[in-house]
């Protein structure tokens, strides 16, 4: 067995692997750029290495840096976590070559699958059914209209040099086919100088279905049934869950068999994920089910896997890497209940999904949840790497049970001031579509409209913000006598001040004698808000002579840094004065443009003199 | 701190309570209703075309000025009502204590909606009671002016004398040289004399585009000077925030420029602690609104002043003192919302020893720093050669002596009658009682229609001659002269009082004016004057 390890990856998975490497009296051994010195996965590991500047390319994509940390630590395995080095089957080889463990498929696996076309002959080869299309030289239309037909309709018919759904065509019927083709390749040659298409097949209701497999040095190969990703946003994955809803045995070992194949066909050892696109228009179906690609490493969403199997992937994954076979045999494995996963991102769904950055002031997870978190109240979302705070993983004995418990976590979630899309996921978990079953990978930019807006907060969360923040401490009238008026009914109202910049007038029915809260903040089904009493700060709009530059005394122009017409931001130099043996900076009160320049170098000027006038630029 | 709990005799089946409380409910009522028609300010006109120049209704600064929840103990809500034989609601002016950044203050708002909001003699007299207050308890003030000055008509009433216009600017600077902070927020005109509030405040700010300060308007400085400038520029926010300094802030509406004013209060610095030992607040056994029941229709008819103390005082807990002297004033001690105070209450005609009991009670709440509180139901002093013989003149006077001299906090609530000396004695207007606050039921003249009609009757030459119809046509305008200025609403709208107030509120009222008396140190030493023996 690994006697240490090195983790080259960070945040979440880092930890994780952590946590597993520990639990086997491995020696841990993290690298950090700049960013991460402060790191949760840092703290957490034996020992830790700065391997460079914040952007990734400069430490954790140099793999020399990673191997000269493993030496200098002494590391006798390099686990590659996802993403980052995982899949460079060249760094795999340098891994293997520096005389360490790779916690990883054989550089050959790697590189077999990371060729898209390769690998879908590959898995032809191997009797694994792959999505049905033509991509070859002869582009001939009656040949063409031959493979359309034996693909079968729908066809989309693609520029093979498009892209950007440029050179793209539907086609629902044969009878269309011929105009379409023709229409597309001559969009193809205009845009792309290259009339080549390929054809196919176009899926109706796609499902994105997984396979996890494992091979051993020894020859082995197991799989540890599918997950169901298709809740995805532009190809991100959101929400995973295994099994998948739907799937019946038969189809189960269909399609978990065609994974093993793939898995041997590239003498796969290690831990990965075959993916398959599924047409899910009537139900899955195993002729309706292929092949798309092949992951050669841990995959996020490998904590669902492991929640309905009960094994420890990276606990394998070190056996399967210190040469042991696979612990368990195919039928010793099965699926206990269900998991769902949701990606905890550091976005703000109701702004575009806009990627959210900065301290987490404010962090706290439910209880009763799996989360696997690279992160800490205290610490920050960094600019420079994937924004994913944590994954909130739930199981139950039924599909419903999972859901109900990932969002009960979903709700005690609390991340503040960096928004996040809890709420996002909450409303998704609740979506009906999605709590039948019946989902695809179209499902959230469908509903986007109805996923992202924060609902209006409850009557009872208000009250509570605005007791709160209309607490009054003594024990005396003038804060327990609420609202009192005399000869009138009492009025208490509290206008509250939403982050979104709601304003909620709330009637009061009790008060907290106590320091009244500067803020409040509440969290209630994964939205989070911030109430504060209102201010009316004004709008900040100019009155007639805020622009008038004055001189403020009688001196001496020595310097005029700008010219009429120009655009001036607030703050900026526009000319200096020197008087009383001092020199003056005169600068723009607010952005806007230099309406007006009276002002010439060497001038002497009068005390209020204007000197150039600015007009805003919100006029 | 303990003392015995009060039992109560009523039944609230009793018809006579349940008459008690129909006729005093309808008294309560009304006072609501006329109230909720003065909160209303000028007419529907006036106040729409206040509103739509994009200011808030004075009433409605008040409220955005106050921190959420924040009680509203207004001063003289039916001043100068039936005054003027025009509509003056309120006097054109609201004045009220309420929390602002967590501190009581006292608001002076405008209200441009009537006439303008000119000045007319009660408003003055309004806003110098305020400023009393104000500086009686050490409040922090706060002016949302908008008024057009001095009302001209009256000039005479409002202009000269010592407590007119001018005084206004005196109790500023007066209260600022103590340290009690004078803030001003123009929000409309401030014209002439009234160009002095903001500029003898400590702190203020105006609104941009709408608050004007100038000594002149424009077409007097046109007629004066021929000059010829626009009101903005001769005395607007710009040009007081940015040139003249008259003021410290300048706001970009009504709401911008209260929420400064809150950040203004919020930076006074520390406030006086009274240090008194405080209990936590606990209700009176028995509910407020059986005060209805309690007390009679009929100001003359006798009833036991334990029942109103009951439903006042927390957990209806009373140390009373020499209970068995001089009993028809009854003194102790109890607690109201949690605050010390010694109470005198009326329960029947002052004789000789109650005087006596009440100086020596009085006394005792000085030593002790204990706030005094009077419920006052007195038709007078006891008359007649037995009492003038045993020198009731004397002890009435150290009773009157004890409440002049007194060097706590007093406060007074007429829950019936108010007649003659016994005015005095039980601590009336004239003894400057930190607050006075009046019943409905109340009636308050230097002796009873009745009495009044018989005196002038006695002392008519013509008396003799009388049928008794012609007697009857004598006394019986006296009787309806007294009746209509002993009413309550007659005198609260010349400000005789600080409000007349719903009996079932008064506990709260109490509570607010108590906590607000505290705001301002206690002497060390009581002082009092020579007591006759």
């Amino acid at each position: 067995m690994i006697k240490s390890l090195l983790i080259a990856n960070r945040g979440e998975i880092a930890c994780r692997i952590i946590r597993t490497a520990r639990a086997m009296g491995i020696r841990t051994v993290a690298v950090y750029s700049d960013a991460d010195a402060k790191a949760l996965h840092v703290r957490s590991a034996d020992e830790a290495v700065h391997i460079g500047p914040s952007p990734a390319r400069e430490s954790y994509l140099v793999g020399a840096k990673i191997l000269a940390a493993a030496k200098a630590t002494g590391a006798e395995a390099i686990h590659p976590g996802y993403g980052f080095l995982s899949e460079n089957a060249a760094f795999a080889q340098s891994v293997i070559d520096a005389g360490l463990i790779w916690v990883g498929p054989k550089p050959a696996s790697i590189e077999a699958m990371g060729l898209k076309d390769a690998a879908k002959k590959l898995m032809q080869a191997a009797g694994v059914p792959t999505t049905p299309g033509y991509l070859g030289e002869n582009q001939d239309p009656a040949f063409l209209t031959e493979r359309a037909a034996e693909i079968g309709y729908p066809v989309l018919i693609k520029a093979v040099a498009g892209g950007g759904g440029k050179g793209m065509r539907l086609v629902e019927a044969p009878a269309d086919f011929a105009d379409a083709l023709a229409s597309c390749q001559r969009e193809a040659s205009a845009s792309f100088g290259n009339a080549h298409v390929l054809i196919e097949k176009y899926i109706l209701s796609p499902r994105h279905i997984e396979v996890q497999v494992f091979g051993d040095s020894h020859g082995n190969v197991v799989h540890l049934f599918e997950r169901d990703c298709s809740l995805q946003r532009r190809h991100q994955k959101v929400i995973e869950e295994a099994p998948a809803p739907g799937m019946d045995e038969v189809t189960r070992a269909a399609v978990c068999a065609a994974a093993v194949r793939a898995a041997e066909a590239v003498d796969y050892e290690g831990a990965g994920t075959i993916e398959f696109i599924a047409d899910a228009s009537e139900g899955l179906r195993a002729d309706r089910i292929w092949f798309m690609e092949m992951n050669t490493r841990l995959q996020v969403e490998h904590p669902v896997t492991e929640e309905i199997t009960g094994v420890d992937l990276v606990e394998w994954q070190l056996r399967v890497a210190s040469g042991e076979p696979l612990p368990l045999k195919q039928e010793e494995l099965s699926i206990n209940g269900w998991a769902i996963e949701a990606r905890l991102y550091a976005e703000d769904p109701a702004k575009g999904f806009l990627p959210a950055i900065g301290p987490l002031e404010h962090l706290r997870f439910g209880e009763h949840l799996r989360i696997d978190t690279g992160v800490e109240e205290g610490g920050a979302v960094s600019s420079f790497y994937d924004p994913m705070i944590a994954k909130l993983i739930a199981h139950g004995s039924s599909r419903e049970e999972a859901i109900a418990n990932l969002l009960g976590g979903v709700d005690e979630t609390e991340v503040w001031p960096v928004r996040t899309n809890a709420g996002f996921l909450g409303l998704l978990l609740e979506h009906p579509q999605f709590q039948s079953g019946d989902v695809d990978t179209g499902l959230i930019g469908r509903e986007l409209d109805k996923l992202v807006h924060a609902p209006e907060p409850d009557a009872e969360e208000l009250a509570e913000a605005a007791a709160l923040l209309a607490a009054s401490p003594g024990l005396g009238p003038w804060s327990g006598a609420l609202g009192f008026r005399a000869n009138a009914a009492p009025r208490a109202v509290v206008r509250l001040f939403e982050d979104s910049g709601t304003i909620h007038v709330v009637e009061l029915d009790e008060i907290a004698v106590d320091e009244p809260a500067r803020e409040v903040l509440t969290f209630d089904a994964g939205f989070a808000r911030r109430y504060t009493l209102e201010r009316s700060e004004g709008t900040g709009h100019h009155s007639a002579h805020d622009g008038d530059i004055l001189s403020p005394m009688p001196g001496k122009i020595i310097a005029v840094e700008v010219s009429q017409g120009q655009s001036v931001t607030k703050g900026q130099k526009l000319l200096t004065l020197e008087a009383m043996k001092m020199e003056h900076t005169l600068v723009a009160p607010f952005d806007g443009v230099v309406a007006e320049l009276a002002a010439v170098a060497g001038a002497q000027v009068q005390v209020e003199a204007l000197l150039a006038r600015i007009e805003s630029a919100e006029a | 701190m303990s003392a015995p709990v009060l039992t109560t005799t009523l039944n609230p089946d009793d018809p006579q309570a349940q008459a008690r409380t129909a006729h005093n409910r309808a008294l309560a009522q009304e006072l609501r209703s006329r109230v909720a028609q003065a909160a209303l300010g000028g007419d529907e006109k006036s106040r729409e075309r206040h509103t739509s120049r994009g200011k808030l209704l004075p009433r409605e600064r008040v409220e955005r000025l106050l921190d959420p929840g924040s009680p509203l103990l207004e001063i003289g809500q039916l001043a100068a009502n039936g005054v003027y034989g025009e509509d003056i609601p309120g006097a054109g002016i609201i004045t009220a204590i309420g929390r602002v950044s967590g501190r009581q203050c006292m608001i002076v708002a405008n209200d441009a909606t009537v006439k303008g909001g000119t000045y007319y003699p009660l408003t003055v007299k309004k806003h110098l009671r305020a400023q009393e207050i104000a500086e009686a308890n050490h409040l922090p003030c706060i002016y949302l002016v908008d008024s057009g000055g001095a009302n001209l008509p009256h000039q005479a009433e409002v202009f000269p004398d010592r407590d007119h216009f001018g005084r206004i600017f005196f109790n500023q600077a007066q209260m600022s040289a103590k340290g009690i902070p004078q803030i001003a927020c123009v929000m409309g005109s401030c014209t002439a004399g009234g160009a002095y509030v903001p500029a003898m405040s400590d702190e203020s700010v105006i609104v941009r585009n709408q608050g004007t300060i100038f000594l002149a308007g424009p077409p007097l400085v046109k007629a004066a000077t021929g000059e010829e400038i626009s009101a903005e520029d001769l005395g607007g926010g710009d040009l007081h925030a940015r040139k003249s300094g008259v003021v410290d802030h300048l706001a970009e509406n009504d709401e911008h420029a209260l929420t400064i004013v809150r950040d203004i209060v919020s930076h006074l610095g520390p406030r006086h602690d009274h240090g008194l030992p405080l209990k936590e607040p606990r209700s009176p056994r028995y509910d407020a609104d059986e005060l209805y029941a309690v007390v009679p229709d009929d100001v003359r008819a006798p009833y036991d002043v334990h029942e109103v103390i009951a439903r006042l005082v927390d957990g209806s807990e009373f140390h009373e003192f020499k209970a068995h002297y001089g009993s028809t004033l009854v003194c102790g001690f109890a607690h109201i919302w949690g605050m010390p105070v010694a109470i005198l209450a009326n329960n029947g005609v002052l004789f000789s020893e109650s005087a006596v009991k009440g100086a020596h009670f009085i006394e005792l709440a000085c030593q002790r720093k204990i706030p005094l509180l009077f419920l006052q139901n007195i038709s007078g002093f006891m008359v007649g050669g037995k009492y003038e013989a045993e020198g009731i003149a004397k002890h009435g006077a150290k009773l009157v002596t004890a409440v002049a001299t007194a060097t706590v906090p007093k406060l007074t609530v007429v829950i019936g009658g108010s007649f003659g000396a016994g005015n005095y004695g039980m601590c009336g207007r004239a003894y400057s009682p930190r607050f006075l606050f009046t019943w409905p039921n109340a009636r308050i003249s230097v002796m009873g229609g009745e009495q009044a009609a018989s005196v002038l009757a006695t002392v008519h030459r013509d008396a003799a001659k009388w049928t008794p119809e012609e007697a009857e046509a004598f006394k019986n305008p006296i009787r309806q002269k007294y009746e209509d200025e002993g009413n309550p609403y007659y005198a609260t709208a010349r400000l005789w009082d600080d409000g007349v107030i719903d009996p079932a509120q008064t506990r709260d009222v109490l509570g607010l004016a108590l906590a607000a008396a505290l705001e301002a140190p206690i002497p060390n030493r009581p002082a009092f004057g020579v007591f006759r023996m």
